[in-house]
Parts: C-alpha cells; structure tokens; sequence
C-alpha cells in the first residue's frame, strides 16, 4: 500500500516520459562498451525518481544521463572517469553507492559497528559469568543423574 | 446520512478507546476485579465500532457515493467492483481506519481467546493495546477524516491510480497491516510485563503466536508487494530498496528476531530483556514506517512541510510511544530477574548470533534508509543509498546468518557438541558442495558468486530438512514408521523446516535471477521475430482492446522454443482516460524454474514497437520461497501449545464427566 501510494505519486511525476528504460535506439553496437555502460547505469541515480537507478528508470533525464554514459564511453573514457565527469555535474547525489568520507562513516561502518560492540559485549558477559558459576551449567548426562537421583528420592510413583 | 452515522461511530470508539486504556490500568492497580473487567467488552465493542465505520466507508464505495470527497477522490463508477473495495485503503485516510480496524480486531481476539491470561495481564494487555487505537483514532478524526463532504458532490469521480488497480496490490495493503498492527500485541504484552515487572515463560508463549502471525502476514505482504512491482514496472526487477519497501522490511527483520528470542524466553527463561527490547523495537519500525510513507518526508525532508499537521502528528504519536517504551524498560527492565544460564557454544548462544546479525541487518537497512534524511535535515550534504550500498552492508551480513541457519536446530539447549551437530549436517554440507562444483563445472555464464549462492541455497534446504528426516528416521525405518513419526512431530518442527527451507528457495530464486538473466530490448516490426535466450520471439499483430475502464494497446507475439510452436502471449499497454495514465502488463510465461517475460511499448513512429523481454531463470522461486515460508509460519501457529486455552477447556469438559 505504502509502496504503491508513493510509487503511484512517483509514476505520476514520470507520465510526460515516455515508454522505457534502456530504448533500443540508445544501445551502443560495441557489445563490452554497451555492457560497461549497464553496468555503470546500476550504479547511477535517476535524479527524479526516488532510489532508482537510470538503468531502471523511464525519465526522460535518466535517458539524457544513459546518452552521457555512452558518449563518454565511446569517448575512451575509464568507468571511473565517467562517473567523475558526471559527478562533477551532478553532484554525489547521483551515486547509489555513496562515496566513503566523512560524513558517511556511520552510514558505511553504523551497520559492521553493531556486530562489533554485540560480539564484545557478549565476550564479557560470557566472561563474567564463566568466572562465577561455570559450575551450574549441567550437561544432558548431569542432568539425567540428577533427574534420577531426585526420582529415587521421592520413590516409585 | 450514513457517512456521518460512520463518522459517529468513529468518535464513539475514541471514546471507548479511552475508557478501555483508563478504567482497566487502575483496576489492574487495584486488584479491583470489576474495573479489570471493562477491559475485555471495550475492546469487542471498540471493534464493533470501528468495524461499522469500516464497512460505511466501504459501502460509500462501492454505491460510489460521490457526496463523500474521499470517494470522490479516489473511485469512479466505472471501475470494477474489487477495485472500488480496494480502492478504500489506497488513500492516506482509508489506510488509516483500516489501521485502527485492524488494531481494534487484534484488542478483541484478545478479549474473546484471553481467557485463560491473569486478569491483571489482560487488563494491562488491552490498556496498552487501547492508548494506541486513541492516538490513531484521535489521529483520524483530527487531520484525516475519510467521512468529510464536498458541495455539492461531482457526478463522477477522480478515479484510482490505474497501477493500484491490480489483485496483486488490492490485497497487499491489508497484509502488510496486519503484520505492522500484529507487532502491537507484542508491545502491548512487552509494556504490560514493564508494568508488572514480571516475565515469566506463559508470558513468552502467549509473546510467540501473536508475532508469528505478525511475521507471516507481513511475509506474505511484502511478498506480494515485490512481486506486484516485478510484473507491473515492466522491467523485471523485484526489490529496489526503496525506502518504501525498506520501511516494510525493517518490521520484518525484527520481528524475525523476536520470534527467535522468544524461544529463547518461553524455553530457558534467558533474555526476557532482550525479547522485551526487541518487541519494542519491532513495534516502533511499524510505527516509523507508517511515518515514512505517511508524511511525506521520504521525497525530501522539506516536502514534510507540504502537510505539516498530519507529519507533526505522527511524529508526536510516534516519539511518545517509543520514548515513552524505552523509558519505561529503562527504568522497570533492570528489576527482570536473568535465569537460564547457558554456555556459548549452545542452542541458546546460537539464537544470540541470530539476534545480533538480524540486529545488524536490520541496522544497515534503517541506516540505509534514514541516514539521507538525517543528513539533509542537518544541512549536509545530499547523499543517496541505493541498491549497490546495501549490497555491501546487507549481504554479507545475511550470508554468515543463513550459513548459520541449519546449524542452529542441532545444537542442545544449555550446552552443545559443536562437532556432532556437524557431522549430523554432513549430508547437507556434502550435497551443497555439490551444487557448488556441478555449476562451476558445468552451467554456462556461471560466476563463482552465483555458484556459491546456489551452494547457500542447497545447504538451507537441504539442512532444514534433514533434521525432520533424522527426526522421523526417514530412510533407515519402515516407511510407516515414518509416517506415524510424521504425524506425532510438534507442528512447530514443521513449521520451522519449511520456513528456514523457504528462505533457502528464496537464495536460490534472488540468484539465479541475477547471475542468469538473460535480456532483450529491441524494436519490433509487425512480423519480426528476435531471440531471447533460448526462445524465438515473433511479433505477430498488434492491435487494440476495450477493457472496463481502459484501452489497451495489445501485442501478439509469438513464442517458439527449438522450433517448437510454445503458443502467443499478450502483453499489454493499458491507458486509462479518467486517470490520464498508463500502465504496462507484461506478459509472463512460467513453467515454475524460469519465467519468459514480454512487455510492449509504443510505436516508435517508424512502424515499429519497442519490446522487452527477458528468461528469468529461478525468479518464480523468489515468491514460492517466500510462501513456503509464510506456510511455514502458519503450520507454526497451529502447534497445539500455542492453544493455550485448550487444555484449560478441556478440562473445564471433563469436570462433569469426573463427577460422575
């Protein structure tokens, strides 16, 4: 529902584009430069769509981006020179993947840092109660004997 | 006339909303049976209440009752009769009495099969469960009123966003709710175990059902929303980690955890903090969720201000319940008594891994999601997290989880043999390695990751079936034997088996998509054919249909396999003229393993139309995956523990018959 609602908004903003993602016209005829670029187009926002990538998107501008892609593919750009070049353009709100700086070590290392302090926290626990009542814990064996023991005591049922 | 007795009805319920969150508290307080007694015939008749108005709303739909603007907004005569039911909660303010029904019919399952609950629990349970339907209900009546007229009312309406109008997403709504309010419960119960300061193991088993039919629901509705998204954008993707599907997996991730750690609590009496925590966690990702989406801020963070007395709502709702719930375990948590010791290596220790990873997963994704947000609040600067980030956060994260996953049932509780709970897993382990070399060996266009997803997948299966074959000593006994083993087996086993299976279908389907898709986008003319994968594409004719309330523009396209006439398919591009819209209906072609998937576009001006299409193999595991295990969570529920009051009944039965 949620998704729909906000797609449906989303869709609305895309009616004046046209039909799809990738038009035929647009492929290059060099099948590695063409595949370079799909590949580069996963990794590149659509700027007025919500989280998705021009490869996917029918926008008329993600189209515009997808022709930059391959001009400066056909260009001899490397990948990482095109996304500088469209970068500088466009700013890093156009990566998906954002770059790592600053700013977004919490978001790059927020997730692994949960790990980290979970794994640490239950390396002390574990510690403290080793040191104090290791003895407690019973094996299956244990516990059967004294399942056993108690049975005796209290007799035939 | 009867839009207004709907609208009563929904002031009445606020009103017995407020007595049910008030009188039952300070009877619980009190010991006094009568107050604690109000509880239980609140919450039906808030039901009730909530309920009439529901069905008004419907019914304004359905008659098209144009004078109220909400179905002036979103309905039209001439839309089939399922969609104008639909179309009740595909709006802001429908979706939100449907909320609060929902809410309302979870408060009075617990009045009608509570009996067998201490009264004090209850009571609290059902006060909790109420201060949230008058937040909502409050919330309705103030800024969303679904019953509000215009004058004077228009002969036709607005119609229904065309991309709404779909069985997959009529349904889809009412799932993901039910999975979204079902966390409630747990709140509900966590917050009444705060008040009381007690935890105790019929705490935790009465915990378990009520988040295992959360967590089925929500399964089955963010299944259905994915797989609405693959076949109607028309570009055969099915998870775009937007952030509105993202607000839906959060609640997901976390309430997987809390059924794992309420084991844990029901079981050992350990980590009854913890699943407390975590009930609250799962509660407030439903409620951040329904923020998300609901205020606009998604778009951007200013855009929250297009309608600042519905966000402003929301936001308070949401900060007095979960800094209300935090404060509370803050202050009452440290009083919960830890039992249950146990060693690391352990059936408990390895529902600890569990929890963490989910925990982290869960992490990446709400990071993932809000960090952007957070950052563009604080003026710096614009950032976007798309699927490439989650890639590199989320995955890696769930793989150890789901390599772990097999391993965990065969550990003992307290303290467990690592090694032999190995080797009970040989099988599995040998089968996977298997898969592994058969496809680097033998598939074409097989990257080692693919290889080793496939592996993943087979030792998920593979194990969560094993135990139950060891269990009913499958191959090394009469088949009878088996059999009767079967039938004797806790539902639960079952229940488990096919939902850690399903998750190892669902591995299988994500990457077999990815690794062997194989994809054609090309234009056609009337009469030229195209190959994709191993099917021959022809496009026959192209014509036009009169739908209901569309025209469609329809392509015949001709489906070959090795020469083999496979028959036509019809993809279809529908415009609908109320809306002003379109929408595409791919064709798909599945026969379970792969789907052949075809989609037309326009014409091209020259004569010819764009068509797409793609062989995406295993993608139909993807949603059997996910049924499986939502199947798996069902069994689940019907295990005869969690039919607490059975046995109470039965022998409130037998009591005559002993008198005899």
């Amino acid at each position: 529902m949620m998704r729909a609602l906000f797609l449906s908004l989303l869709m609305i903003s895309l009616l004046s584009a046209s039909a799809f993602a990738v038009e035929p016209g647009e492929k290059l005829s060099d099948p590695a430069l063409e595949s370079r670029a799909r590949t580069l187009s996963k990794e590149l926002r659509c700027l007025v769509c919500q989280n998705q990538s021009i490869d996917d998107s029918e926008a008329e501008l993600a189209g515009d981006l997808r022709q930059i892609v391959r001009e400066r593919l056909t260009a001899g750009d490397t990948d990482q020179e095109v996304l500088d070049y469209i970068v500088a353009r466009y700013g890093d709100f156009v990566l998906l993947r954002p770059p790592f700086e600053a700013a977004t070590l919490i978001l790059w290392f927020g997730p692994f840092a949960v790990i980290f302090f979970g794994l640490a926290g239950l390396f002390f626990a574990f510690r403290r109660q080793g040191s104090s009542e290791s003895a407690q814990i019973l094996d299956s064996d244990e516990q059967t004997r004294v399942a056993r023991l108690l049975n005796e005591e209290g007799g035939p049922r | 006339m009867i839009a207004e007795l709907g609208h009563f009805a929904l002031v009445l319920a606020l009103a017995v909303a407020l007595v049910q969150m008030v009188v039952p508290m300070i009877g619980a307080h009190r010991g006094d049976k009568a107050m604690m007694a109000v509880a239980s015939k609140a919450a039906l008749a808030q039901f009730v209440l909530v309920g009439f108005s529901f069905v008004v709303l419907v019914n304004a739909f359905v008659t098209s009752d144009f004078s109220v603007s909400l179905v002036a907004n979103n309905s039209h005569s001439t839309k089939p009769l399922i969609y104008k039911i639909s179309g009740v909660w595909a709006n802001h303010e429908g979706s939100m009495v449907l909320w609060v029904l929902i809410l309302s019919l979870y408060g009075a399952l617990v009045a009608l099969f509570g009996a067998n609950l201490p009264d004090a629990l209850r009571a609290r349970v059902l006060s909790v469960q109420a201060s949230i339907g008058v937040a909502f209900i409050g919330f309705i009546l103030i800024t969303s009123n679904p019953f509000l007229r215009i004058v004077p009312p228009p002969f036709e309406g607005n119609g229904l966003n065309p991309l709404l109008q779909d069985p997959g997403l009529a349904f889809h709504p009412p799932f993901l709710y039910a999975g979204y309010v079902g966390l409630s419960m747990a709140f509900s119960f966590a917050i009444a175990a705060l008040i009381e300061g007690r935890v105790d193991a019929s705490w935790a088993r009465w915990v378990r059902p009520w988040t295992l039919g959360a967590w089925t629901a929500l399964t089955i509705g963010i299944a259905m929303g994915s797989w609405w998204a693959y076949y109607t954008l028309g570009w055969g993707g099915f998870w775009f980690w937007d952030p509105v599907e993202n607000a839906s997996l959060m609640p997901w991730i976390v309430a997987t955890a809390l059924l794992h750690s309420a084991i844990v609590a029901e079981k050992r009496g350990a980590l009854k903090s913890w699943t407390i925590l975590l009930a609250i966690f799962a509660f407030s990702l439903s409620l951040i969720g329904t923020f998300l989406v609901r205020s606009g801020v998604l778009n951007s963070v200013h855009a929250f201000a297009s309608d600042p007395l519905r966000g402003v709502v929301i936001l308070g709702i949401i900060s007095f319940f979960i800094g209300g719930a935090l404060a509370l375990y803050g202050w009452r948590a440290p009083k919960l008594k830890a039992e249950g010791l146990f060693a690391p290596m352990s059936r408990e220790g390895a529902l600890i891994i569990n929890n963490l990873l989910l925990s982290a997963a869960g992490a990446a994704v709400f990071i993932g999601t809000l960090y952007p947000l957070f950052l563009d609040a604080m003026d710096g600067p614009k950032i976007t997290v798309g699927a490439p980030f989650f890639n590199m956060t989320f995955v890696p994260i769930m793989v150890p989880l789901m390599l772990l996953v097999p391993l965990g049932p065969y550990l003992g509780w307290k303290r467990a043999d690592l090694v032999a709970a190995l080797e009970r897993l040989m099988a599995a382990g040998a089968l996977a390695v298997l898969v592994c070399l058969a496809i680097l060996g033998f598939a074409s266009r097989a990257p080692w990751l693919a290889a080793l997803g496939m592996g993943l997948a087979t030792w998920l299966v593979v194990g969560a079936f094993s135990e139950l074959t060891s269990r009913i000593v499958l191959f090394s006994s009469p088949l009878s034997v088996s059999l009767r083993k079967a039938r004797h087996l806790p539902r639960a086993q079952w229940g488990m088996a096919f939902a850690h299976g399903g998750l190892g279908i669902v591995v299988a389907g994500i990457v077999g998509m990815t690794a062997w898709q194989h994809e054609l986008v090309t234009a056609l003319k009337v009469g030229e054919s195209a190959t994709v994968g191993q099917y021959e594409l022809t496009l026959e004719k192209v014509g036009m249909r009169e739908g209901p309330n569309f025209e469609a523009l329809v392509g015949v396209v001709g489906v070959k396999k090795d020469g083999k006439d496979l028959g036509f398919m019809l993809p279809e591009k529908r415009r609908f003229p109320v809306e002003r819209q379109e929408k595409t209906e791919a064709a798909i072609r599945t026969n379970g393993f792969a789907d052949l998937y075809v989609v037309i576009g326009e014409d091209n001006g020259q004569g010819a139309y764009t068509v797409r299409a793609y062989v995406n193999n295993f993608a139909p595991w993807i949603w059997g995956g996910a049924i499986i295990m939502a199947f798996g969570g069902l069994i689940s529920l019907t295990d005869r523990r969690y039919r607490v009051g059975a046995p109470a009944r039965a022998k409130r039965l037998a009591q005559p018959q002993a008198a005899e």
